[in-house]
């Protein structure tokens, strides 16, 4: 039946444009030229206004009929089941089952009818739905076809419309920042002030604890294993292998930027460019696959020919891979920076005699030091929120240690691994995955809000 | 809408009118009176008033920044652009204010076309470029009609010899001249009383130049030009009168003889004379 | 410079000195940290390159084998009473036939008999479970052939397909002398003529010097690091390794090859023998495949596989009968094009990434059908008609933001927002899609404003001129100007939305899924997720699957990416 409604209302909103479009013509017998607006201006504000009474129907009328026809099941169950919320769900399953005809087997009595007054019910609503909305597309087309004449500014109400869409989709935008927000804050603060929630910590044990265990969390008869949800672990974490990978990053993204930039003949740098723009769309779950298969056992190896004991999930190859991810970035914002130094102030070091690398370091880089430092906040914010590198390739385990050979686990690694598979959302284990994400966010969100008005800054100075 | 049946039937009658322009008593097609115009802070134009006459050639002279080009784009309203400008006082065409808020500015625009200092064709066809302004207000019912409104208008631009046999080429491979000539013929295919010229041959070189102005001088039969230039033997060359701008005030209107032999202002002595500009 | 010159002896000027040494050194020092700098940049390139070409090739080697599979073609007699006693002929039966019997006869057949129970164990279990798939194809499409004997491909398992692909792993010598075995079959010793498996001993012995070294190693390293805790593995270990350097020392003693030295297989007579016991002149050992005669033969040769037992899923009875089959040319190897027409699987010779490439191309159309749009709408919005105020300033910001926020938090907010709040279905496109078109609505918004303010204004000034309203001009000028480039942000977008992972983890589309979907709310995964669910099976075969499913993938990347490239090359106006 929803089915049939949307048909029908992709069906008339041609149909509606046709009519209109054609009366256009006919009141101003075949010449448009008489019109205010064109015909067809005055075929798709008809269309318009036909198709948004419609669509307002379908969408209030259709989740309605849902519950209401879901009310008289309830209604139509024996009482003592309608009265026992838990068994209630569980009947109410069955009986959706029956009414689309998936059950198997007989159902009892009392659910059978249950079953049959929600088709009933939902049959009936969903033809009145239809009725209605036909009538009222009927009244809107009526209203808005009369008023077609010569005069009538067709084009200037459409486009009022057009421009109303226009700004609905920019503020999507922002109703994704607010729908960000709203998630990780909400539950944020479920975890830790819902007098609900067992086992859910202060905001100081969070902030500084030094363990963290969100596992027992879920068995509370396990009294051995203490719940703790010490954060100090996943932050040293996530820094060691953010310091790593821009330890890598940082100098071989930074000098390939200034000899692009500097340097390199236009041929190399045509060259050498899709390079890095390739190394900059390989998937992460690509460069997780190599973390863990390549060069976390080619790291294991070198280090035990030395004698040393590396873990198989050890930082420094996760690291390195992430710092592998993030050159192409640091380097293609260091060229834009370097490249955005006036000529004249590199003119004005080679007047004195300087060669081209004191140039470089005592000029340029000096003046686009801004640029650049901004571009390194930047490719950090990348490293902190970076997942399936540190997924795969990193470990479990929060330790608390700064040995690049050891396992740690980071922010990203603790979110995903609470919140894959089935999660309730009445558990603190998995309410620390939205405090891990308001973090991350929060974290990310100030290095990029930084970084910006560095950059902006940087751009006002030399424009 | 009877004010663009207007536009027509002045366009269709004005042949016969147009012969006696200097003779008969002037028809008045443009009025602006107490024409103030600010972009945020900044005010551009003070106590502008002037009466431009119809089928007459109008230039408006004046040193960089007067305002010449301000008050020009406020005969179609293109100022409305800009969010900063404001605009007071009362410009009338034919006796209507313009920026009364009944008045659609788009069949305002249609009435009053304009040609840019830079040639600015669309990036289509050159064919497409002369139909677009027709097609938006359904002037022609059929393609044979639209195929005759480029026709005529590209004649009326003296580019259909040119062009006549690759409409379908893009209108931006034609040579400068060419470019701005199509231009004009975009904005003469909709017919509108009143084409503003805003610095048209300055892109240009001198025999390219020369084209236009002679077909300015042409489309003086049907339309009404205001034409804003830098240069004054342009103005003297195009113009029946001419008004000087300076400081964002006017300073002298006149026919353009007078203006250009016997100024009444000072400073308008002083810039034909070359002392600024 | 002042200081210098008064610190100098008075008759010196303070001039520019550039003939001294000192100034001559001094230029050479700066010419030579001139070059180093020069240096530094171009290794930092060569270092990145090579970065990635070593990405590239460890994935290509590791993921090339994928493309190919190997089965057996054998004449496979399908009786009317294994398939159909009946005598019924329709799909219901033929699917519902039990051919494993039919199968087994037909290996039984292809190999010299008899191999006792464990023998023919083993022999079907060299068949992957989905070997009987092809014929079952066949007598679907073709029921009259119940009854008559069909040449057919009968897919091979993993590990069996593993071996066949490895290169090198076997080395064969052929022998010197005479050897004579004692019995056809079960327990073989055999006698040589002189010391005829003196090399083989003496490369045995050489392996164990080696394990030796690195149970020492390993000691050392516990030694160093464990301290008392681990002094009795330490001990342990160094005893091993001490008797086994006693042996090895021992040129002419006798050997037990045990699971964790390689294995030695003599071939002889027509049969395999697996060596258990072995000196320079003799061997005791089992025979894999039954000998012809229990005669002396001098054409023998001595099969050397150097993996150890203990380290390969493989026996060496499976590696007997499958070397065999391939000398009688029953092995085929062929295109794998299983991989692309089937879902996931636990086994990983029936697995493929056709489910995961349907889920994509749902979740991907999801993903353009709602960011397109919504992106170019609202970047015409911004760039055209939003009043210039504090509001827009914030969204402008907003959206600049929005384009470096984690991956993952959008997928907690899928996770909020989508499942919870508006209870979407999990794993489903509908919902990735959702989720992705989020991630990349900032790239299209912003490259599609770069693409909008790169049109000329005098564009959109001449259609305003000739009284085109601004709604209009925007739409028949200014953005068909601006669609190459509205379009080169919508490709790079969506490739970084195919190479999404994490959000999609965070919404469920991690799930175990065998079917392939048929609709946007159908339970499914993509493909970056399939790399990701395969990487983390144990099963060497999944890793090749993974490193083809990523190939796959970077096909794809390849494929939009150079599309970009073109546009913007191609459509690349200066104006």
């Amino acid at each position: 039946m929803t089915t049939l409604y949307f048909v029908i209302m992709v069906a008339l909103v041609p149909v509606a444009f046709w009519a209109a479009r054609r009366r256009a013509f006919a009141v101003v017998e075949g010449r448009p030229g008489v019109l205010h607006s064109l015909p067809t201006y005055h075929g798709l504000l008809v269309a318009v206004i036909v198709f948004i009474p419609m669509l307002v129907v379908f969408a209030l009328g259709t989740p309605a009929v849902g519950r209401l026809a879901e009310a008289r099941a309830v209604a139509a169950l024996p009482s003592d089941v309608a009265a026992d919320l838990l068994r209630r769900s569980a009947v109410m399953r069955e009986v959706a089952n029956v009414a689309s005809g998936n059950h198997a087997g007989d159902p009892a009595p009392g659910i059978r009818a249950a079953a049959d007054s929600l088709v009933a019910t939902r049959d009936a609503g969903h033809l009145a739905v239809l009725v209605l909305g036909l009538a009222v597309a009927a009244a809107a087309f009526a209203f808005a076809y009369r008023r077609i004449a010569p005069a009538f500014r067709a084009r200037n109400h459409f486009e009022r419309f057009v421009r109303v869409v226009l700004m609905a989709c920019a503020a999507i935008a922002i109703l994704t920042t607010i729908g960000i927000v709203f998630s990780v804050v909400f539950e944020t603060y479920r975890f830790f002030f819902d007098p609900a929630l067992k086992g859910r910590p202060t905001v100081s044990e969070f902030l500084f604890g030094t363990e963290w265990n969100p596992q027992a969390a879920m068995r509370a008869d396990q009294g051995d294993i203490r719940t703790a949800f010490g954060f100090v672990p996943l932050l040293t974490g996530t820094l060691l292998i953010t310091a790593i990978a821009i330890a890598v990053a940082g100098p071989l993204g930074l000098f390939s930027a200034i000899y692009l930039a500097e340097y390199a003949s236009p041929r190399l740098r045509a060259s050498v460019k899709p390079i890095l723009e390739i190394l900059a769309g390989i998937p992460t779950v690509v460069l997780g696959f190599f973390a863990a298969l390549t060069v976390a056992p080619l790291i294991r190896g070198w280090g035990e020919s030395f004698g040393l004991d590396v873990s198989s999930e050890s930082a420094l190859a996760a690291g390195l891979v992430m710092g592998m991810m993030i050159i192409p970035f640091i380097s293609s914002l260091s060229d834009d920076v370097i490249n955005a130094v006036p000529q004249s102030l590199r003119d004005g070091a080679y007047a004195l005699g300087s060669t081209k690398s004191e140039t470089i370091r005592r000029v340029v880089l000096p003046a686009a030091l801004p640029g650049i430092v901004s571009a390194f906040m930047l490719a950090v914010s990348r490293a902190v929120g970076e997942t399936m590198i540190v997924v795969m390739a990193a470990g479990l385990a929060a330790k608390l240690t700064f040995n690049p050979l050891d396992a740690v686990t980071t922010i990203t690694v603790q979110i995903k691994t609470i919140l894959v598979g089935d999660q309730e959302f009445d558990s603190a284990k998995t309410l620390a995955a939205f405090a891990l994400g308001f973090v991350l966010f929060f974290v990310t969100l100030m290095l990029n809000v930084i970084a910006l008005q560095i950059v902006r800054r940087y751009r006002e100075q030399y424009d | 809408m009877p004010e663009a049946l207007s536009i027509r039937t002045a366009a269709e009658s004005s042949p016969a009118a147009a012969t006696a322009a200097t003779a008969a008593p002037r028809e008045i097609k443009v009025t602006a009176r107490d024409v103030n115009v600010s972009y945020g802070e900044k005010q551009a134009l003070f106590d502008v008033d002037v009466d431009i006459a119809a089928r007459s050639v109008m230039a408006f002279i004046g040193p960089s920044g007067c305002g010449k080009s301000t008050f020009l784009r406020c005969i179609n309203r293109m100022n409305d652009t800009i969010p900063i400008c404001r605009v007071t006082g009362r410009i009338e065409v034919d006796g209507r204010d313009i920026y009364d808020p009944e008045i659609d500015v788009v069949q305002l625009r249609a009435r009053v076309g304009m040609v840019f200092q830079k040639p600015n064709p669309f990036p289509k066809s050159i064919y497409e470029n002369v139909a677009y302004g027709p097609r938006l207000h359904g002037m022609a019912t059929n393609k044979a009609e639209l195929d005759a409104i480029v026709e005529e208008s590209l004649r009326r631009a003296s580019l259909w010899k040119e062009v006549s046999d690759r409409l379908e080429q893009p209108g931006t491979g034609l040579s400068g001249g060419q470019q701005q000539r199509l231009c004009i013929a975009r904005a003469i295919a909709v017919s509108p009383e009143i084409i503003l010229m805003d610095e048209p041959c300055s892109a240009l070189d001198p025999i390219a130049t020369a084209r236009i102005e002679e077909l300015i001088d042409e489309l003086t039969e049907n339309f009404t030009i205001i034409i804003v230039t830098h240069s004054m033997q342009q103005a003297a060359r195009v113009s029946q009168r001419t008004a000087f701008f300076h400081l964002g005030r006017l300073i002298e209107e006149g026919p353009t003889e007078q203006i250009f032999s016997n100024p009444k202002d000072r400073r308008t002595q002083d810039y034909i004379t070359g002392r600024f500009g | 410079m002042t200081d210098l010159a008064v610190s100098r002896p008075v008759t010196a000027k303070p001039a520019l000195d550039v003939s001294s040494d000192a100034a001559k050194a001094r230029i050479r020092a700066r010419y030579r940290a001139e070059r180093r700098f020069r240096f530094y940049g171009i290794a930092a390139l060569v270092v990145t390159t090579l970065f990635l070409a070593m990405l590239l090739v460890d994935i290509v080697s590791k993921g090339l084998p994928v493309f190919k599979a190997h089965s057996l073609v054998l004449d496979v007699a399908v009786t009317q009473d294994a398939i159909d006693p009946a005598g019924k002929r329709d799909a219901a039966t033929i699917r519902a036939a039990d051919l494993a019997p039919v199968m087994r006869d037909a290996l039984k057949s292809a190999v010299p008999g008899p191999l006792g129970r464990l023998g023919d164990r083993t022999l079907v279990r060299l068949l992957s479970i989905g070997a009987a798939d092809d014929l079952v194809a066949d007598l679907l499409r073709n029921p009259a052939l119940i009854g008559s004997t069909i040449r057919t491909r009968l897919l091979l398992s993993d590990d069996a397909d593993i071996y066949l692909k490895a290169k090198g792993a076997v080395t064969s010598r052929r022998g010197d002398g005479t050897i004579t075995p004692d019995a056809k079959s079960g327990a073989v010793a055999i006698a040589a003529s002189g010391p005829a498996f003196a090399v083989d001993l003496a490369r045995i012995k050489a392996v164990m010097v080696e394990r030796a070294r690195v149970l020492e190693t390993e000691a050392a390293r516990l030694d160093r690091s464990g301290g008392a805790a681990v002094s009795d593995k330490v001990a342990d270990l160094r005893r091993e390794a001490a008797e086994l350097l006693g042996r090895a020392r021992d040129p002419a003693g006798e050997e037990t090859l045990d699971t964790r030295l390689p294995s030695l297989l003599l071939s002889i007579n027509g049969g395999l023998v697996k060596v258990e016991k072995l000196k320079a002149d003799s061997a005791v050992g089992t025979a894999l495949l039954p000998l012809s005669a229990a005669s002396a033969s001098s054409d023998w040769s001595v099969v050397t596989y150097a993996t150890p037992a203990g380290d390969r899923k493989i026996t060496d009875l499976e590696i007997a009968l499958l070397e065999h089959l391939r000398a009688t040319g029953k092995v085929e190897a062929h295109f794998n094009t299983r991989f692309f027409t089937s879902g996931d699987s636990r086994e990983p010779e029936l697995a493929g990434i056709r489910g995961a490439l349907s889920g994509t191309a749902w979740t991907m159309l999801v993903t353009l059908v709602l960011c397109v749009p919504i992106g170019v709408l609202a970047a015409i919005y911004l760039e055209e008609f939003a009043p210039k105020n504090r509001w827009t300033d914030i969204v402008e910001v907003n959206i600049n933001n929005l384009a470096a926020v984690p991956s993952i938090v959008f997928g907690l907010l899928g996770l909020a927002v989508f499942l919870n709040f508006f209870d979407l279905p999990r794993s489903a496109p509908l919902v990735g899609g959702l989720v992705l078109a989020l991630l990349v609505l900032p790239t299209i918004i912003i490259a599609s404003r770069a693409a909008l303010k790169s049109v000329p204004p005098s564009i959109k000034e001449a259609a305003l001129g000739v009284g085109a309203s601004h709604q209009q001009a925007v739409f028949h000028h200014v953005l068909p100007s601006a669609v190459p480039g509205i379009m080169t942000g919508t490709i790079i977008g969506m490739a970084h939305a195919l190479g999404e992972t994490a959000p999609l983890l965070l919404i469920g589309m991690v799930a175990f899924i065998v079917d392939v979907p048929q609709a946007i709310t159908d339970a499914s995964t993509v493909l970056p997720v399939q790399v990701y669910l395969w990487s983390d099976l144990p099963e060497p075969a999944f890793q090749e699957k993974t490193a083809g499913a990523i190939i796959v993938m970077l096909m794809f990347l390849f494929v939009m990416n150079a599309a970009a490239i073109m546009l913007r090359r191609r459509f690349e106006r200066r104006w």
